[in-house]
């Protein structure tokens, strides 16, 4: 059976900027797409402003680098560089952020490609998935 | 038979918590379950060859398959010469392919 047959979902729990986990994450999402498995991913709590759209990368004053020098990375622009490709390949992938995760924190603006959810939502995912790979915080 | 991936990535030498994976890795694999344990992040520095090898050499003797994630080696520095013989290096693609098959996958 093709890749394209078995969707993967991931649950994610840690914001940006925070941990390897959240690299790793995104690392296998990336890895899934190339290899042509449809993805959903569930992100709630603290990992709904993994796709804020308002991050900014910054200058380092401490190294006197500017921002171009410094290059600081953005998850968000890692999470829209895996949609591009997605798109490119017609690799689905549905990006859902928990809608009281989102509006605890005040992230409501998310890059294009993903959207607001709910719990029913993982429900679903669930239920159409081959796998589901939950990475919590410790 | 069932099944499972453990994937471990917290440092052996950070925290206790880090060998949960032995005891439920043993204790499949006496069931006849077929595990497989696979180190990413911080997890890999238990595939130092000279780190705890007895829990490695447990795990092996059971037929318990161990990888160490490819790319978190190298961002450690663990090369061939430094990981234990009984851990091969891998890709991410292990777990991809054992969710895709339906593997039960824990993460810790």
């Amino acid at each position: 059976m093709s890749t394209a047959a078995k969707t993967l979902t991931f649950v994610l729990n840690d914001p940006p900027f925070e941990s390897a986990r959240s690299t790793t994450a995104l690392r296998l999402i990336d890895r899934a797409v190339r290899l042509g498995y449809p993805v959903n991913v569930f992100a709630y709590e603290g990992a709904v402003a993994l796709a804020f759209a308002k991050q900014s990368p910054h200058a380092n004053a401490v190294h006197g680098r500017d921002t171009a020098a410094e290059d600081h990375p953005t998850t968000k622009d890692w999470i829209a560089g895996i949609l591009d490709d997605a798109a490119r390949r017609g690799v689905p992938v549905d990006w859902v952020n928990c809608g009281l995760c989102v509006d605890e924190r005040g992230v409501a603006e998310s890059i294009p490609g993903t959207r607001r959810g709910s719990p029913a939502d993982l429900a679903k995912f669930i239920g159409a998935s081959a796998g589901v790979l939950v990475i919590p915080t410790h | 038979m069932a099944k499972y991936l453990l994937i471990e990535t917290r440092d052996p030498f950070e925290t206790a918590s880090a060998t949960w994976v032995h005891p439920l890795a043993l204790t499949l694999a006496i069931q006849h379950h077929e595990v497989i344990v696979f180190f990413v992040e911080n997890g890999v520095f238990a595939a130092r060859a000279r780190a705890i090898t007895a829990l490695l050499e447990d795990l092996h003797a059971v037929g318990v398959e161990l990888l160490a994630d490819e790319f978190s080696l190298r961002e450690r520095g663990i090369d061939i010469s430094h990981r234990s013989r009984r851990v091969a290096s891998a890709d991410l693609d292990v777990v991809l392919h054992a969710l895709a098959d339906g593997r039960t996958t824990l993460w810790h």
